[in-house]
């Protein structure tokens, strides 16, 4: 069995590596100390079980997992983080709180071991869903953009777009495709700035400067960059109360 | 603003019932005065119906314009004018409709000073009733908010000392002590010194003390020291300081947060190495400190970087000196550097 941990502190990448020392079944394959050298890693192993910390620089451990297909199997490391506990207690995913002993950490390979058979991406997937609601992630939005890991502060987003399974991200530097829905960003992003105009269109409100009527009953939006965003009978609802109208 | 009291169905329902019981006597009333049956019901509907009216104006009126005490006068005149009409009213009314039952007009006048005085006191009465209830409603509602504002003043203050604690800092500290006491004992012992001067030096300090550059850089150090544990060769520090201003004054604990939220800004928002630097000098009669750390200035604005740990700076700042123009921040490409100015008061002992 195939195992990395991924951890910005040194010493607690040791403490893991020392309490596998005991399993000797898992193959201790790759440290990495960030969110971008663990998607490599991931990619490159395909590990079936990894240690990872929420805190990490540039991306947290939660949307470095948002940026694999096929995330394996998850035991998260945390010394304090609110949301996050909140988060695995939520959706019963095991976690290590800092710092912990072996006994928990072999309690949590058990129970690993127990569960493997059973799928785990749907549990994955359901807490990605509720941590992405976490404050800090409503501030930017983290995509893949072929190999490279790409960052969007949400003040550079002009508007989303639905393209199938996908969501369509226009920003001052072209578009970027995330797989998501429209109704998980509706929910992200903070509803103040971001107004979902039409089924398949959120808006930037920051980025509009016009609102124009456009056929029947419809209009659309004109933003800075001259882009137009259709704007629906209820969009334009919710628009007119967000912008004070 | 206050609900009426008859927005509770029970005593909606006591009021009904007394209306009724009211309206029945006074038929019975009328009745063993001569009476016939059928006009003492009429005359006893349209006074008592009007007079309802008046009794429900005076409780809605008073729930939109409550009486401040001592001006019992003008309720007392209200009442007063209310009953008059009422009585004006309601004598018109009955003449009209039972002017052509022998002997009424007369029995009508002769009972206007007994109608009279019986609405007076009923309307009275309910005014009274009103007064206390809607009284009594008000102060509950101040209870209400004195108690939400003193759970919101504790909540700040758990908040604080939350803030404190560093419940991050404190268990990932104890993560690594954890980790090095399998490995290099020594330095987990060394360790776990520096980790508890630093806590005690948290928990000694008020915040309204003063205190030399000098101590506050040795309290700093401590802190430095734990996070190059912590974080190995990513995290390294610059401090600059010239000998002859080390005694100069600063608020307690003003230096740490400076210098925590340049490390979380640098090495949380960069993935290579982060130098963290800090300078010190004398500008006028000002001691002023730079801490400058990296950041991605393509990912991070620096304006939404600057996070918790400035903003209770700056508010602490604000309180002491009244400026809000003391703590600075500039961002030089991929640097982002956080200026403090602490003027310098000639008597620092009493904490300005």
């Amino acid at each position: 069995m195939k195992v990395i941990i991924i951890d910005d502190e040194p010493l607690a990448r040791s403490i893991v590596k020392e309490y596998l020392q005991k399993h000797p079944q898992l193959e201790l394959m790759q440290e990495c100390g960030d969110g971008f050298e663990g998607v490599k890693a991931i990619q490159h192993h395909q590990p079936d079980l990894i240690f990872l910390d929420i805190q990490m620089p540039k991306i947290t451990g939660f949307e470095m997992l948002e940026l694999i297909e096929q995330p394996p199997a998850v035991i998260f490391t945390t010394a304090f983080d609110e949301f996050a506990i909140k988060a695995f207690e939520a959706h019963a995913v095991d976690y290590l709180l800092k710092p912990f002993d072996q006994q928990r950490f072999d309690k949590a390979i058990a129970k690993w071991t127990e569960q493997k058979s059973t799928t785990t991406v749907k549990a994955t997937q359901d807490l990605l869903e509720s941590a992405s609601l976490s404050p800090s992630q409503s501030q930017r939005i983290v995509v893949k953009n072929g190999s490279k890991i790409k960052i969007i502060p949400v003040h550079d987003v002009f508007y989303l777009e639905a393209a199938d399974d996908y969501v369509k991200i226009h920003t001052t530097e072209g578009y970027f495709l995330k797989n998501k829905t429209m109704t998980h960003f509706e929910q992200s992003l903070d509803g103040q700035q971001f107004v979902r105009s039409h089924r398949s269109y959120i808006v930037n409100v920051q980025q509009i400067t016009r609102i124009d009527p456009y056929e029947k009953d419809n209009h659309v939006a004109i933003l800075r960059s001259g882009a137009k965003v259709p704007v629906s009978r209820s969009g334009y609802g919710k628009l007119k109360e967000v912008l004070g109208l | 603003m206050s609900n009426s009291p008859l927005s509770i169905i029970k005593f909606r329902i006591i009021f009904i019932i007394l209306w009724l019981v009211m309206m029945a006597d006074n038929v019975m009333v009328l009745n063993f005065f001569g009476l016939p049956l059928k006009a003492a019901i009429i005359d006893s509907a349209i006074a008592n119906t009007l007079l309802l009216l008046a009794c429900l104006l005076v409780m809605n009126t008073l729930r939109y314009y409550l009486p401040k005490r001592k001006q019992y006068i003008n309720i007392f005149s209200i009442c007063l004018f209310l009953t008059i009409i009422w009585l004006l009213l309601s004598k018109w009314l009955l003449k009209i409709s039972l002017s052509h039952y022998e002997g009424y007009t007369d029995l009508l006048y002769h009972s206007l000073s007994i109608r009279f005085s019986i609405a007076f006191l009923l309307l009275g009465c309910v005014t009274m009733i009103s007064i206390l209830w809607y009284n009594q409603q008000e102060q509950k509602e101040n209870d209400e908010r004195k108690t939400d504002a003193e759970k919101l003043a504790k909540e700040a203050e758990l908040f604080k000392l939350r803030q404190q604690l560093q419940p991050h800092f404190l268990f990932n500290s104890l993560n690594s002590i954890n980790a090095l006491i399998g490995s290099r004992p020594e330095e987990a012992r060394k360790m776990v010194q520096q980790l508890s001067d630093f806590l005690r030096g948290t928990i000694k300090k008020e915040e309204t003390q003063w205190v030399t550059l000098q101590e506050e850089l040795q309290y700093l150090q401590l802190y430095l020291d734990i996070e190059k544990v912590r974080f190995g060769n990513r995290l390294a520090t610059e401090i600059e300081v010239d000998e002859n201003i080390k005694q100069l004054k600063l608020p307690a604990l003003l230096l740490q947060p400076l210098v925590e939220n340049a490390i979380k800004f640098g090495l949380y928002d960069t993935t290579g190495d982060t130098v963290i630097k800090l300078f010190a000098l004398k500008d006028d009669n000002n001691l002023v400190i730079k801490v400058e750390n990296p950041f991605d200035p393509e990912t991070s604005s620096p304006k939404l970087g600057t996070g918790f740990g400035l903003k209770s700076v700056q508010r602490r700042l604000y309180l002491l000196f009244a400026r809000t123009d003391l703590l600075t921040t500039e961002a030089k490409g991929n640097i982002f550097i956080t200026i403090v100015k602490i003027p310098q008061v000639s008597d620092t002992s009493k904490g300005v």
